[in-house]
């Protein structure tokens, strides 16, 4: 079988000004279908960088990306837009939910974009939804969510669209610990139904619930391996109850 | 995305600050509001002196007898009758662009019934009169041709001149008044006129053949017109050229060289519009100040738009990320700023209409709000917002979405 995402040679160079900067200095990177990766280093190792090119926001300056078996990295604008539309699923840090929006308003956005008439996009934003475990808050906007909601109704909105890879970056960074667990139980799950999840994180803790660990360094990848994740449902069952806020 | 859906956003958006919205639209309504306003007290202003000036005659040119020097001292219009009955026929039959001709000769005469008298305005003319006046009687008939060849002492009365005579309600065809003395038999009453744009009234007429006037009420020269001559020319258009060619006409005919006429001619199409001339430059004024006023609300809408794009970055970053494409966004705050527009244009038209209905009312002016108008306002309000939000669209949808989503 291919491999999902393949990435061959991959560099990309700023120009700030006089100086070039190489963000990506030759990156060789395969990850197949149904994986959960988390990517590691520094800031200035280029892993902000490499999530940028995967994520098909930005195009590399030499070498070659195969996204499900298209080359990607010489498309156009339009393309690539539609290429996160239907391929990819995008969960942020800080959330990036529309204010003043409903959860369903917000999960429905990429079906919007890809021109889903209106009763099939609500069903499946509602679906979504439930699949998060926010079925009963579709309605509330996202002041009137806590963050670990908040996250879930991004993640409801990166898997609406049927992907086939959830790109996450540091989506655990704005979160207390447990519901960190609980957004990792979340993408392990999604991993069981064969979503590729690749997660961008500093914190070695959250790494240890992937199943592959790649750390990058100067734009090169350091280190690649393979481990047994930790289960992060059982992880949330051994945490003490939450206390009734 | 479907235009209603992105029309939806938009609202949403724009309902988020209202009253920033409301602001923005402020110079659009306004401006809209000013041409709607000024179109409508124009159009009625001109609307009023063309019907004074229907009222006067169509097409009319009017020839006076003009002034003759006599001794070094040069005599004013009319002050000599130089007009003769035979340049009358001559304009009638040798140009082809005059299709009537009526002499008008007046007098301020004593015209008495059986119990009042009244003064009024006695004027012998022909049966071309009620034509190039478009003037009918309202019962009875008007001057023939045969009372003007046979003389007869008959005449039609004016609306004022019948109430004087022989009161309101009373139709005095067929009854018998004297003028100077002399019996005429009524044959009809001209419909009512009203008054000219200066005031006078047109009714309080008697109009007579002019041949009996010659003979029983002003006696004077045989061969010279002793007032006016009323012509009406084929069409609007050929009032100037009719004016031109009577003036040629009569210098041939009385041999005049250089250009002290002997004779005067009123154009009173060219009067009209030179009457409109002064509301035209009025609504000029007033469209350039609405225009000036559309581009500053334009403008206000272009600054509102470019605030917009900066404080949603991160929404149009967001957007691009989950598949929107420029063109998505371009559309979405091109119909943002459209709508904005549009808005204010609705607004200022229902201000601008209602402004124009207040004046119409309370200082009796006329106005009229064409509908040609209000489309092109509420058409050129959406131009507008496109001119106006189409560069900090086209901003919105040039963003880098890595830049866009990292926007603090």
């Amino acid at each position: 079988m291919a491999s999902l995402i393949e990435l061959s040679e991959v560099k990309k160079t700023y120009h700030m000004g006089d100086v070039d900067v190489h963000a990506l200095r030759g990156v060789d990177l395969t990850i197949d279908a149904g994986e959960f990766i988390a990517v590691m280093g520094s800031s200035g190792s280029g892993k902000s960088t490499l999530m940028n090119i995967v994520g098909c926001l930005d195009r590399p300056t030499s070498g070659h990306y195969l996204l499900d078996g298209k080359e990607v990295s010489r498309m156009s604008r339009d393309q690539l837009a539609d290429i996160r539309n239907r391929t990819l699923g995008f969960v942020f840090q800080s959330f990036n939910l529309l204010t003043r929006t409903s959860a369903v308003e917000n999960v429905e956005l990429p079906l919007l974009y890809q021109g889903v008439h209106t009763k099939e996009r609500v069903q499946r934003s509602k679906e979504a939804l439930e699949r998060v475990g926010l079925g009963k808050r579709m309605d509330h906007h996202p002041s009137q969510l806590s963050g670990g909601q908040q996250q879930r109704v991004a993640i409801a909105r990166a898997i609406v669209g049927r992907p086939k890879v959830i790109l996450a970056d540091e989506p655990t960074g704005n979160l207390d610990s447990r519901t960190s667990v609980e957004v990792m139980a979340l993408f392990q799950a999604l991993g069981r139904d064969g979503i590729t999840v690749v997660l961008v994180t500093h914190e070695p803790d959250i790494a240890e619930y992937a199943a592959r660990v790649v750390v990058m360094r100067d734009g090169h990848v350091m280190s690649d391996t393979r481990q047994k994740p930790k289960d992060a449902a059982a992880a949330v069952a051994e945490l003490p109850p939450e206390e009734a806020a | 995305m479907s235009i209603l859906h992105t029309l939806r956003v938009a609202l949403r958006a724009l309902m988020r600050n209202k009253m920033r919205s409301f602001l923005t639209t402020l110079g659009m309504i306004i401006g809209v509001c000013a041409v709607i306003f000024s179109v409508a007290v124009g159009e009625g202003a001109k609307a009023k002196v063309e019907e004074a000036f229907a009222a006067m005659g169509s097409n009319l040119l009017i020839l006076m007898p003009g002034s003759s020097t006599s001794g070094g001292a040069r005599g004013g219009s009319g002050s000599q009758p130089t007009l003769t009955w035979d340049d009358m026929r001559a304009i009638q039959n040798e140009i082809s662009t005059v299709k009537y001709v009526a002499p008008v000769l007046r007098s301020q005469s004593q015209v008495m019934s059986e119990d009042q008298n009244w003064s009024t305005s006695v004027q012998g003319t022909s049966p071309e009169y009620f034509a190039i006046r478009t003037w009918p009687v309202s019962s009875g008939s008007p001057l023939t041709q045969s009372d003007v060849e046979s003389g007869a002492k008959v005449c039609v009365l004016g609306q004022t001149v019948v109430d004087k005579l022989f009161g309101t309600s009373s139709d005095p065809v067929g009854q018998m008044v004297r003028i100077k003395n002399i019996p005429f038999q009524v044959v009809g009453v001209l419909a009512k006129k009203g008054q000219s744009a200066m005031g006078q009234d047109y009714d309080d007429a008697v109009l007579v053949p002019y041949t009996t006037f010659g003979a029983k009420i002003q006696g004077g020269l045989k061969n010279y017109i002793n007032g006016a001559v009323m012509i009406g020319a084929a069409s609007p258009a050929d009032t100037s050229r009719a004016e031109t060619q009577i003036t040629n006409l009569l210098r041939d005919r009385h041999h005049i060289g250089g250009t002290d006429d002997d004779f005067f001619i009123r154009n009173l199409t060219e009067l009209a519009n030179s009457q409109q001339e002064g509301t035209k430059t009025m609504t000029t004024l007033l469209n350039a100040i609405a225009a000036i006023s559309l581009v500053v609300g334009g403008i206000g809408i272009m600054n509102i738009m470019l605030v917009s794009v900066t404080e949603r970055t991160r929404e149009i970053g967001l957007r691009m990320a989950v598949g929107a494409k420029p063109k998505n966004i371009l559309m979405q705050f091109l119909v943002e700023a459209m709508t904005l527009s549009t808005m204010g244009g609705l607004i200022g038209l229902s201000l601008g209409v209602l402004g124009a209905k207040v004046i119409a009312q309370s200082f009796g002016w006329n106005t009229l709000v064409r509908p040609d108008v209000v489309v092109a306002a509420i058409a050129f309000s959406g131009l507008v917002g496109i001119g106006f939000g189409l560069y900090p669209a086209y901003k919105a949808s040039r963003l880098d979405p890595i830049d866009a989503l990292r926007y603090e």
